[in-house]
């Protein structure tokens, strides 16, 4: 225990250190995206620590949780709704219900050819009529103001309840997935899972009437009760009290945002550690222990080992796509185009192995210990390099070098999780 | 003559580009398929080798066009591939050495081998960017095209075009002497028979004395081969962008598994499954329906299901049509 408080600690002196030797503002910046990462690293924990599933596609679900924010909490668009919402709602329902029905009549009919003709018969006229019905639709959407609009909107509700929203979507999607995924071959669902995380981000990317694609959604509201910096700086009480205290209104503004999102987001994350450790020290999480230490033994019990997978699979994905609806809510905008799989997915299982796969502190331990590292070394590394390149001569060979500087950090990375793997696989906090 | 034009555009736009990507898609495919049967795990670093092997291939054409030494008519590229092969050859081995070798002895889970995979990825991504950095490269010299739409249209008289670029040509040409090489190898050595053996019985193939430790450096050497020709095919007929190559991951994986993951000919036919599906669904259609519909019941529309940027989407379903129907794929791989 003693050694779990100590790493604990020697990560919050790292962010301590940055706080005195760079700026408070930064290691708070730090602080938030490591707490956010460390949501998602416990996600991901609860579907490989608990189960055993190899999840490739956390970005993915990190954007739904993002797309949730947009549809909850922006600024209603009435004109582009009334254009053609309906028509793509109507398009959308006509679509799931057209695979709904190819999959009934899939299951019911005896097998044969009128089977084989009749489902693919099915899914084609579907697809025909949603067409029919969502063309239309979008291009209203997309025509009505595109240069700050052309999209449906969202429902102008506040940003705390796209939260759970963002996990709903994420366990949507997490269902269909491992439905088709799940109880095959082990690589099958990092694969499958690989290529929705870049539909979804294609879809985000494309579909201008969702969230305006590339063109972004911004002005998203802030969570309550997180104030605006330049309220704060115009409110007299406020710049009393910094005053009072000797800070610099200014600063002393974003200081107190940030923190108030680290209280906001640790509560988050203390509930989701809560609730994990609950379950897995439940019958529930024996059970999934046993599942994931000898599947033939635990279906030999009569443990349903797909339908067991498939809950699990979908409780880990919600709670990645409610980090991801956090992340989102707190920067106040939906930018597709940052969706990097190597940031937000293959970093996240970094810190869960480095911090100790099936243990949840661990996670949260590699999620602010990777979190720091990976940040630190955006803005030290290329100063770090301007430094070892001093003495070079100047010339192409010293720009490309200090150019090249950020690129190190998936090399680091790579290197971290290879010796990690390799000289200690239980990672930093061993699971008990 | 409208239906001549119609089957022109059909193979301008869909046929030719669709061969010469599914070319690309297979050799790609092959090297998967290859680590699949002989070592066992799917190899996520897969698509970063390829970026790895074009870029050393870049580098050498640009030493070579700077030397002043060229291919021709054809990309000089293709004389710089031998050093891109030897050198992602000597990577790969190392890596093996380094870091799959323990793994192998333990009998390591195949999901941890995937996962270790990941961190090859990430440091083979790392190592290419440092150097070559994230930015897009054309490297494809020599003449543009063996028939330009141009001459086509002057040749036959119709009013559309065919062009077939050389680099389409090239990857064609290489791809079917790289496969039918890869084929004589497994069939007629000694080596290549010991590596099919090892991978359908891997207890009688060691106990019957053969040595495990060859084949899989023998199968490393060949995938990294593979690999770095899939990379630069693909390189010379689209651009080289670091990022690209990762995501060729999904439609390279997708090939194998459809073709049946560890079977060499299902590889080929996943990789020309998934570029034909790819490129149908992409295409515009309208304009070789012009030619073909009478004018009353022309649509409007471009007759396009999907968008390009939805080719993944194409790839990944067909992966999932294929996982629920026939998990073997069509050629009966090895997994369940």
């Amino acid at each position: 225990m003693s050694r779990n408080l100590l790493l604990f600690a020697g990560v919050g002196l790292l962010f301590v250190l940055t706080g005195v030797f760079q700026s408070w503002n930064l290691a708070l910046s730090i602080l938030l995206m490591g707490l956010l990462s460390s949501i998602m690293a416990l996600g991901v924990n609860i579907q490989w620590g608990y189960a055993g599933l190899f999840n490739t596609g956390i970005m993915g679900f990190t954007a739904l949780g993002g797309l949730a924010v947009v549809l909850v909490s922006a600024r209603p668009v009435p004109e582009g709704w009334a254009a053609g919402g309906s028509g793509i709602v109507a398009g959308l329902v006509i679509g799931a219900v057209s695979i709904a029905v190819a999959v009934q009549v899939w299951k019911r009919m005896p097998k044969g050819m009128g089977r084989n003709l009749l489902v693919p018969a099915i899914l084609i006229a579907g697809f025909m009529v949603y067409r029919w019905v969502f063309d239309p639709a979008v291009t209203a959407v997309e025509a009505n103001n595109p240069a700050s609009a052309g999209n449906i909107g969202g429902l102008g509700l506040p940003s705390l309840l796209a939260w759970p929203v963002g996990g709903l979507l994420a366990a949507a999607a997490a269902w269909a997935i491992g439905k088709t995924a799940l109880g095959l071959r082990s690589d099958y669902l990092a694969i499958a899972t690989l290529g929705v995380a870049e539909i979804i981000v294609a879809v985000l990317k494309n579909e201008d009437w969702l969230a305006r694609g590339v063109k972004n959604i911004i002005e998203l509201p802030r969570p309550w009760p997180v104030p605006y910096e330049t309220d704060l700086q115009k409110s007299a009480e406020f710049i009393d009290w910094a005053t009072r205290w000797g800070f610099d209104p200014q600063g002393a503004s974003m200081i107190v945002v940030k923190l108030l999102y680290v209280l906001l987001f640790g509560l988050v994350l203390l509930a989701v550690i809560w609730f994990s450790e609950r379950a897995l020290h439940s019958p529930w999480g024996r059970m999934m222990r046993a599942i994931r230490d000898n599947e033939v033994a635990a279906s030999a019990m009569g443990k349903n080992v797909t339908k067991r997978h498939l809950q699990i699979f979908i409780i880990g994905s919600a709670v990645v796509g409610i980090a991801g609806a956090m992340m989102t809510s707190m920067e106040g905008q939906l930018v597709p185009g940052t969706y990097n799989p190597l940031r937000f997915t293959f970093l996240i299982w970094v810190m869960v192995i480095v911090g100790g796969s099936g243990n949840n502190w661990g996670s949260v331990l590699g999620g602010l210990l990777i979190g720091w590292l990976w940040l630190i070394v955006e803005s030290l590394g290329p100063a770090l390099m301007g430094q070892l390149t001093s003495m070079m001569a100047e010339g192409t060979l010293k720009a490309h070098l200090i150019d090249a500087a950020p690129h190190m950090r998936l090399l680091t990375l790579g290197v971290i999780l290879l010796v990690v793997l390799r000289f200690s696989p239980r990672g930093l906090m061993p699971e008990k | 003559m409208d239906f001549l034009n119609a089957l022109v555009v059909f193979l301008n736009f869909v046929f030719v580009p669709g061969l010469a990507y599914g070319a690309q898609l297979a050799l790609g495919a092959l090297g998967v398929t290859l680590i699949y049967g002989i070592l066992r795990f799917s190899n996520f670093a897969h698509g970063d080798t390829m970026a790895f092997g074009t870029m050393v291939t870049i580098y050498a054409t640009w030493g070579l066009q700077a030397a002043g030494i060229t291919f021709g008519i054809l990309p000089t590229a293709l004389l710089g591939l031998p050093v891109g092969i030897a050198v992602t050859a000597l990577l790969v081995l190392a890596t093996d050495w380094l870091v799959y070798k323990f793994y192998r002895k333990k009998k390591a889970v195949p999901t941890i081998l995937v996962m270790v995979s990941l961190g090859v990825m990430f440091v083979m991504n790392g190592i290419v960017r440092l150097f070559i950095g994230v930015e897009e490269q054309n490297f494809a010299d020599g003449e543009r095209f063996f028939i330009s739409a141009g001459d086509f249209k002057a040749m036959t008289g119709l009013t559309e075009g065919l062009a077939i670029k050389t680099t389409q040509g090239v990857t064609v040409v290489t791809a079917l002497i790289v496969v039918a090489w890869l084929f004589w190898f497994l069939q007629k050595t000694r080596t290549g028979k010991s590596m099919r053996a090892f991978s359908d019985n891997e207890d009688l193939a060691l106990l019957s004395g053969i040595n495990p430790d060859r084949v899989v450096q023998v199968t490393w050497i060949i995938a990294a081969a593979l690999a770095t020709i899939a990379g630069v095919l693909y390189g010379l007929d689209k651009s080289f962008k670091p990022f690209t190559y990762f995501q060729l991951l999904l439609p390279i994986f997708a090939a194998a598994i459809v073709g049946g993951l560890g079977n060499p000919i299902g590889a080929i036919a996943g990789g020309f499954v998934i570029a034909f599906s790819e490129v149908t669904v992409t295409y515009a259609w309208k304009k070789v329906l012009t030619y073909v519909l009478p004018e009353s019941i022309m649509p409007d529309s471009l007759v396009q299901l999907m968008t390009t940027d939805y080719k993944f989407a194409v790839s990944f379903s067909i992966l999932i049509l294929v996982l629920l129907f026939m998990p073997t794929g069509l050629f009966k791989g090895k997994s369940v």
